[in-house]
């Protein structure tokens, strides 16, 4: 992004990735992220820090991508009547960020939906947990709030709500839905069910210790956000880590990213009817999930990315017990995959379903994996090579349908070519430590770690306190970009179409709940 | 249709023996006799995630495929809590679910079994108890069994569904142990999961 046209000044920021910060005044922040819409930026993430202790006020902070790298755009305010611009009719995604930032910081944006996002009334409205004088009472009950729901009306038009507690094994959220007989006229979600007040519980964690709260923000993304918050650590404290650590932590990414896909595919075959697709790609799942136990000391690998490397040298033993399970694996997925697609009803099913064009896609901001299946063809593994990345040279998968189809058809993809990248990887590991020490973090920085989740690109800022302590970390998942989507993808489609369409995306709770 | 059958008969049956219990004193055919001699049929089992962080929900999941066979157990999850007889409930609790976890084992028939899972279900784990979490299942709703873990392994979770049920059996009598050799059929035929 270029803010020359403005004659912003921009400064180095801590992140292993290209990133620059950009300070701006008062007024010229929303000038400042419409120069970056006009250049094909999309908003990665938006949040809000209280620093009324070291006399600075608030600050809003919004991260800014494109194909050269990050902005970190830094708006003071004054205090918190001080309004800051709407982002929303550039970035609809900002929408949520900005009634979030509102409801954990108290600084409102000036935009018209002033509705809570992740408030409700499990604490006094006008107190707010991420201002540094929050004191929480016990005698704050649980409550109900009244959240004003878009009501469609009309002959034959009715409402179903759904949620929070759900019929099958997934998180809690509730979707309201207007329909006529059983079109979808209209869906909208209410999140922040699994609000855990994650970033008020970082600031109880030491810089060193963070990682292991990080990984569990969403315990499916465990690997990259772990990752995330290392790279952000270490980028404060200018640290390198050894080049093999940086291979073991690729490693356990597309693992992580193996298992996820495989679970899923498996769910989209049950979703569409046939079951048999679930118990195949199930066990599949499984097996590599206990390669994972064996290998990494956990079936999921939480707590292996810590900062400075990772928890432990990985057994050459284990490494050719990957290899040979990728190389049997690829045989496997290969069958199914000829299965799925020459299945005529499972094929019905997910044709010209739940259909985000790329042209949507890139007004609303789809990202991930969700957004290469609508033609976004963003993948931070490809469009900023990093070891071992510039080694193995991974493919960027891409479909334009845009149905539950599309996104199916990236998942295979993805599934085939990190079952090659683990493979290369474990081929071409560099000998040395797995970790190095991490040395101690300057404080009153922020630093930045982003990497490509298996669900999209994973955020963690993290700024530490003068005694090593956190002092302010924001966990961004891709799900805020993308379940706002949703609510467009399910327009015209069948009620009983929701589910294939909602596990097509399959966007994490708690990762966006906080 | 044809691949689908080789496929099928290529991959043939995983599903391993289930766990004998923490105390190794119960073989598995006996644990299905004690939920035949508890309920006197299949257990039935609604999970209610209750600010997880989606860790253990993957566990839960796993106990479905071929491996451990749930199902083949005699042990079903279900939609509605209306239907179960036991909640398997993940998370610290964030007090936005609170009302929806005391309303869901409000809706639950006795027995009314709860098993709180993960580190978060037992005592809050990493989240603790904070402006917006509770701290553990039983600061809700009455627990009758806790699996440690974070995530617990399909394993662990299955051995803590067990232990509830163990817990809850009345004690084993030469009558109860003649009803629970000829028990309605919730044994390995009730279904392969595939």
């Amino acid at each position: 992004m270029d803010f020359g046209p403005l004659g912003l000044a921009v400064a180095t920021l801590p992140c292993a990735l290209p990133a620059v910060r950009v300070p701006v005044s008062s007024g010229q922040a929303l000038g400042a992220c419409r120069l970056a819409w006009e250049q094909k930026a999309e908003l990665v993430a938006l949040w809000v820090t209280d620093d009324r202790d070291r006399d600075a006020g608030f600050c809003l902070r919004i991260v800014l991508r494109d194909d050269a790298g990050f902005a970190l755009i830094e708006h003071a305010l004054p205090d918190a009547s001080a309004q800051f611009p709407d982002l929303s009719p550039l970035y609809p995604a900002a929408n949520r960020m900005q009634r979030a930032a509102f409801d954990l910081c108290g600084v409102a944006s000036e935009a018209e939906d002033q509705r809570p996002w992740l408030w409700m009334a499990a604490w006094p409205i006008d107190r707010f947990p991420l201002q540094r004088d929050f004191a929480p009472s016990p005698k704050w009950e649980p409550g109900e709030e009244n959240y004003t729901f878009v009501r469609v009306e009309g002959d034959g038009v009715h409402e179903i709500p759904v949620g929070p507690v759900h019929a099958g094994i997934i998180e809690p959220g509730h979707f309201r839905f207007q329909i006529v007989g059983e079109k979808v006229l209209r869906l909208e979600e209410r999140l922040g069910y699994v609000h855990k007040g994650i970033e008020k519980r970082f600031e109880a964690f030491g810089v060193a210790d963070g990682y292991r709260l990080a990984g569990r923000v969403s315990g499916d993304s465990t690997v990259a956000y772990a990752t995330a918050y290392a790279e952000a650590a270490e980028a404060l404290a200018g640290l390198a880590v050894p080049p093999r650590a940086q291979w073991l932590r690729a490693l356990a990414l597309e693992r992580e990213r193996i298992a996820n896909h495989l679970g899923d595919l498996g769910y989209l075959g049950n979703d569409g009817g046939f079951a048999f697709g679930l118990a195949q790609f199930s066990r599949l799942k499984e097996d590599v999930l206990r390669v994972n136990a064996a290998a990494f000391g956990h079936r999921f690998m939480m707590d292996y990315v810590v900062p400075g490397g990772v928890a432990a040298p990985l057994d050459p033993v284990h490494a050719i017990g990957l290899r040979t399970q990728c190389t049997a694996l690829a045989r496997e997925l290969a069958t199914l995959r000829e299965i799925y697609d020459e299945h005529a009803g499972l094929q019905d099913r997910f044709r010209n379903c739940g259909v985000v064009t790329p042209r949507l896609a890139a007004t609303l901001g789809l990202t991930g994996l969700a957004g290469r299946a609508s033609g976004q063809a963003r993948d931070l593994r490809c469009d900023f090579l990093r070891p071992p990345y510039d080694t193995v040279l991974p493919k960027k998968a891409g479909r334009t349908d845009g149905d539950v189809a599309a996104r199916v058809s990236v998942r295979f993809d993805e599934v085939a070519e990190s079952l090659r990248l683990v493979r290369a990887i474990v081929d071409g590991m560099p000998d040395g430590d797995h970790a190095a020490p991490l040395p101690p973090v300057p404080p009153h920085r922020t630093g930045l770690g982003c990497v490509e989740g298996w669900r999209g690109p994973v955020l963690v800022a993290l700024e530490a306190g003068p005694d090593g302590h956190i002092r302010r970390c924001h966990p961004h998942d891709p799900s805020w970009q993308n379940w706002p989507v949703i609510e467009h993808a399910v327009i015209g489609n069948i009620v009983p179409d929701f589910p294939l369409i909602n596990k097509s995306f399959n966007l994490s709770y708690s990762g966006h709940d906080l | 249709m044809l691949q689908i059958l080789r496929q099928i008969a290529k991959t043939g049956i995983k599903t391993e023996p289930a766990p004998a219990p923490a105390d190794d004193a119960v073989v598995a055919a006996r644990l299905q006799q004690d939920i035949v001699r508890v309920l006197g049929r299949a257990l039935t089992i609604r999970q209610v995630d209750a600010g997880s962080c989606n860790g253990c929900e993957l566990e839960i999941h796993a106990l479905g495929n071929p491996y451990y066979n749930l199902e083949g157990l005699g042990i079903r999850f279900v939609a509605s809590p209306r239907h179960a007889d036991m909640l398997l409930v993940t998370g610290p609790v964030s007090k936005h679910m609170a009302i929806a976890l005391r309303r869901t084992y409000d809706a639950t028939p006795d027995p009314k079994l709860v098993v709180a899972v993960g580190d978060c279900g037992c005592n809050g784990g990493i989240f603790g108890a904070s402006y917006a979490t509770l701290g553990g299942v039983a600061s809700v709703i009455p627990v009758d069994a806790t699996v440690p873990g974070c995530p617990p392994t399909p394993t662990a979770l299955l051995r803590g569904i067990l232990a509830a049920i163990t817990a809850h059996a009345p004690p084993v009598t030469p009558d109860t142990e003649a009803d629970a050799t000829s028990p309605p059929d919730a044994g390995q035929n009730a279904s392969s999961g595939a």
